[in-house]
């Protein structure tokens, strides 16, 4: 029992460092939270994006003159943990905002703490519908294209293709299953003649692809949905290209065109897929050539989507903040809604009726050029064209 | 007709992959009784290794040289382990070595981060075996074929080293009776090293072949360690056979599995394994193990209640714990109420192991239910916050009675992997069964009422709750029921020799230690507003045991000091730096080594050696009790 005298003395310590934080009144802080440990491959390139993004807010003069300060934590992948952090960047640092996340769970857990403690929250990454819809609240907004708008951007390519006969694998979770049924949902409603032949559920990060690639073969489909992505998509991939899947296939896939997901397979890549990605090497706006130079300029290295994920949330951030001219949760709710600023990618909008970016996404077809994954023929697809009307999206979230 | 044989053919394969690194961690713990949790780990760095030497040396030589080397190379970073950290605590009590491979685990997880950085690596395609072989129409890639071939060579391998050589006979030896072959003058260090780093070689080996089919990243030893160790618990621990037999067949069973049930490769080897060990105890081809020689009771102090003096401490420092709220921000309250929490749940296991023997692996099942428990009673009834954490732990109860029941039919670590398909089982359940449990979604909105809202508030709530629970469970311990629980434990046969009905002590200790569980879960539940699949999952069962032996599996109270201590270090390196992993791990390895006895069993020593110094006689009285260890 003697042990908890430690933790008394520990929580003295924590006492004397916030109080001696305070005293810096002339500075804004954000909260940033992401799963660092668990996804560094998305996370890495994630964290340099937003750190480049505060450098240059705070070349610029910073927010209404005071200085951004982003303190960032590590939820290790665990919903528990993210909030644990929440409750430290809130109580304890002062926050004026949290951000980040990338797990759909977690942006959720983040969301509810959010929506309890009456909290602004800006999620980066979580895909799942239900963050602005079905489990929306007033104090969380979403930066990424949703599962739903990288749906039906797919579907759009999808079904202009003549396969009738479609087969799909996703990862077992929330993720993979929702991208599934939005996807099964438009399909069928533009494509009344299409047959679902197969589904395959590997478990997340434990696929063991050689049964899978021959379960799906067996069905014998003309076209195929992938929603794996990371180490699983690598071996369905080996595995497909093997045993051959893929030739004489149509593939539609969520995410492969973008730089963590396609990198890695080098020669291996499969050629013409129909994917949403980040093709950095072929965008020709002023807007992206000024943040790319500013990135490769920085880090030496070429962005990757969590990169722009990353820029993009803290800019929005500090948009709202400065619009707002306050930190009060109901004012930065005010000041976002409606919101339209620049980006890499074009201009967005943060929409008042489910506080989801109007971001969007670039689909194209992955090929094969000396001896990597690239997207070519890669078209910008706006966050605003891909999303339900209205009306229907009055019916999925809950009155605030 | 074609197509079942490739199927058939690629679970064979898959199955190659799986008993590699089963066929290596099988044979540690058959001769060390060491649960390497590191065995992923090793895998891991062999991939790895490989990696950067494949990408060196291409050609034919250079890729299956750089195969070997990468194992021979792992296999002596094994060698080193083994000497430096695992020889100092082979004398620790059961199970404390996993702590220490697990601190390992958690460091190599952060460097390999640090060394080959985060991006996913695809290697080469092995050379000779880059295409696939016709088979009426269907195709089977060739590196399939290959490892079709190199499991049963392996096994061939490993029989004639085991039933051909003199190091094969003194393994065989050891995995039947360790403390025989010690009597009978073999030197058991350089045994033990030496089938250690065959262990560890055959990990790496599997981590290295897998270069021409995954992708090799950081997460990779998590992905394996569980589903090995399962392989080899139902082949039958130490049987080479058995973990080839029961690869094959959990591979077999997953391939053609998912043709009826595509989403059955979630939960499928915890299935297979429930069924196993329920209806053979020690797996397909294990053996009963002889009843332990050893008495227990004599490495430990005697257990006595605290003396009035400890008593006023410990209500001192519960006193001092309550005002917290005085002086602390409500960042610090609602760490205080997590870790107050955490005690709670780490005693329950405790309870368990120290005072039942009986470790288990999937002690968060009963945390989580209770959670759960809490969840529906409050979203579905909508039940007011009191009757809600009243009742939701019962949910634990029910669960820790239906498991309990056929988990105590085992023992050691049989006991252990049961306990955890069953926490697996219903982690799947929660996950899957999105309809009413929102699957990994979870169930969000389950915050307290006014009157407990505050973190100050909650805090008092969480503390008291956990010092009631101590308390009580500490009253049990010496408690007549307690006795009885801690005969069967140190000898099942003298206790039911003189009475006392084994199974259902050990039964009514599990419901206790599960209803306890239940109780945290349900506080966490409204602690955090919220719950998801991973309060049931294996992270939050592997730090239960990480709690309890850190504070000392020999003790009463070590449940307490370790939930503190692990919990408090683990909030604060995770805040403070991005490589928390890494300096847990190097921490827990640091206490593995100084206090190998838990910090409270070492604490405890040390107040002992003080009182024995004192009277003369007390030093000789303490000699051979500590020599008999």
């Amino acid at each position: 029992m003697r042990a908890r005298n430690y933790f008394v003395g520990a929580a003295f310590a924590l006492l004397a460092g916030g109080m001696a934080h305070s005293a810096l009144a002339q500075e804004i802080k954000i909260g940033e939270i992401n799963s660092y440990s668990l996804l560094p491959a998305f996370t890495e390139p994630y964290r340099k994006g937003w750190q480049l993004a505060v450098e240059q807010i705070n070349a610029a003069g910073g927010i209404n003159g005071k200085k951004l300060v982003v303190v960032s934590k590590d939820d290790g992948g665990k919903p528990a943990d993210a909030q644990t952090a929440a409750n430290e960047l809130v109580s304890s640092e002062g926050v004026a905002m949290l951000t980040g996340t990338f797990l759909s769970n977690i942006g959720l857990a983040v969301s509810d703490f959010a929506n309890q403690k009456k909290v602004f929250f800006l999620a980066a990454e979580p895909l799942t519908d239900a963050v602005t819809w079905s489990k929306g609240n007033k104090y969380t907004f979403r930066l990424r294209p949703s599962n739903y708008m990288q749906a039906a951007m797919l579907v759009e390519a999808a079904s202009k293709l003549p396969a009738k006969r479609w087969a799909t694998i996703a990862p077992n979770y929330e993720y993979g299953q929702s991208a599934v049924a939005v996807f099964k949902k438009l399909m069928s409603e533009k494509r009344p003649d299409i047959q679902w032949v197969d589904e395959q559920w590997p478990p997340q990060g434990k696929i063991d692809a050689g049964p899978v690639v021959q379960a799906v073969a067996a069905a014998n489909p003309e076209a195929i949905l992938n929603v794996t992505f990371g180490a699983d998509l690598v071996k369905l991939v080996r595995e497909g290209n093997t045993r051959g899947l893929f030739k004489g296939r149509e593939v539609v896939s969520f995410l492969t065109g973008e730089p963590e997901y396609l990198d890695p397979l080098k020669e291996e890549t499969p050629e013409g897929w129909i994917v949403t990605g980040y093709p950095w090497y072929s965008i020709k706006t002023p807007e992206h050539d000024a943040f790319l130079k500013a990135y490769q300029a920085k880090y030496n290295d070429y962005p990757r989507l969590g990169s722009i994920v990353g820029y993009q949330t803290i800019k929005s951030a500090a948009a709202i903040l400065a619009k707002a001219g306050s930190t009060d949760p109901e004012k930065l709710i005010a000041a976002a809604e409606g919101l339209s600023m620049s980006s890499p990618l074009g201009e967005i909008t943060f929409r008042k009726i489910d506080h989801q970016s109007t971001l969007g996404a670039y689909v194209g077809k992955t090929a094969l050029k000396d001896g990597k994954g690239v997207m070519v023929d890669s078209v910008y697809k706006k966050g605003s064209d891909y999303l339900p009307s209205d009306a229907e999206v009055e019916k999925l979230r809950p009155k605030d | 007709m074609a197509f079942y044989v490739v199927q058939f053919l690629t679970g064979l394969a898959s199955a190659a992959s799986l008993f590699l690194v089963a066929s290596g961690l099988s044979i540690i713990f058959g001769v060390t009784r060491i649960v390497n949790f590191a065995h992923g780990a090793f895998y891991m760095i062999g991939a790895y290794v490989a990696f950067t030497l494949t990408e060196r040396f291409s050609g034919t030589f250079g890729f299956w040289g750089s195969i070997v080397a990468a194992a021979l190379a792992v296999a002596l970073i094994g060698v080193i382990v083994e000497m430096v950290l695992l020889r100092r605590i082979y004398h620790a009590p059961e199970l404390f070595q996993l702590l220490a491979t697990f601190g390992l685990t958690l460091m190599v997880e952060d460097l390999v981060v640090l060394i080959w950085g985060p991006d996913d690596l695809v290697g080469r395609r092995a050379p000779g075996f880059k295409g696939a072989v016709d088979f009426f129409g269907q195709n089977i890639p060739s590196y399939d074929l290959f490892l079709i071939v190199l499991g049963p060579v392996v096994l061939g391998i490993l029989w004639l080293l085991f039933q051909r050589t003199r190091w094969g006979v003194l393994v065989r030896a050891a995995t039947q009776d360790r403390d025989m072959v010690a009597a009978l003058g073999v030197n058991q260090k350089w045994l033990f090293t030496s089938v250690f780093a065959v262990g560890v070689f055959l990990a790496a080996l599997g981590g290295a072949l897998q270069i021409p089919r995954d992708a090799v990243h950081h997460a990779m030893d998590l992905r394996i360690i569980v589903e090995v160790f399962v392989v080899v618990v139902i082949g039958g621990l130490g049987s080479i056979i058995g973990a080839f037999v029961a690869a094959v067949l959990v591979s077999e069973l997953n391939a053609f599995g998912i043709l009826i049930f595509p989403k059955i490769s979630i939960i499928l080897v915890f299935l297979v394994m429930a069924v196993v060990l329920i209806v053979r105890p020690w797996g397909l081809f294990g053996r009963p193990e002889a009843p332990a020689r050893k008495t227990p009771g004599l490495t430990v102090n005697p257990w006595r209640p605290l003396t009035s003096n400890e008593r006023l401490a410990a209500l001192a420092a519960l006193v001092i714990a309550a005002t917290l709220p005085l002086f602390a921000g409500n960042y610090a309250l609602t760490v205080g109420s997590e870790i107050a929490i955490f005690v709670i749940f780490a005693v329950s296991l405790h309870f368990l192991m120290a005072v039942g023997g009986l470790a288990s692996f999937g002690h968060a099942a009963y945390f989580g239910l209770g959670a759960y428990g809490v969840a529906f009673l409050a979203k579905m009834a909508g039940l007011p916050m009191i009757v809600c954490l009243l009742l939701g732990p019962l949910l634990g109860c029910m669960g820790a009675a239906v498991f309990g029941f056929f988990a105590v039919q085992l023992s050691g670590v049989y006991f252990a992997m049961l306990t955890l398909a069953f926490a697996q089982i219903v982690w799947s359940i929660a996950f899957q069964w999105v309809s009413v449990t929102g699957g990994d979604n979870g169930i969000l909105g389950v915050w307290p009422e006014k009157w407990a809202a505050s973190p100050s508030h909650f805090y008092w709530l969480a503390l008291g709750v956990a010092a009631l629970v101590t308390v009580a469970l500490r009253l049990a311990v010496f408690s007549p029921f307690g006795y009885g629980l801690r005969a069967t434990r140190d000898s099942a046969l003298r206790s039911e020799a003189i009475g006392v009905n084994v199974k259902r002590m050990q039964w009514t200790a599990f419901v206790i230690a599960g209803t306890t569980a239940g109780i945290g879960g349900a506080l966490f539940a409204y602690l955090k507003g919220s719950v998801f699949p991973d309060n049931l999952g294996i992270s939050l069962s592997v730090d239960a045991l990480v709690m309890v032996l850190l504070g000392g599996v020999e003790t009463v109270s070590g449940g307490v000091i370790g939930a503190i201590v692990y919990k408090a270090l683990n909030i604060w390196l995770v805040s403070q730096t991005d490589l928390s992993k890494l300096v847990l791990g190097g921490f827990i390895v640091l206490i593995v080594v100084v206090f190998p006895k838990g910090i409270v069993g070492m604490l405890e020593m040390l107040a002992q050696r003080r009182k024995s110094t004192s009277p003369p006689g007390g030093t000789l009285l303490a000699k051979p009790i500590e020599s008999a260890e």
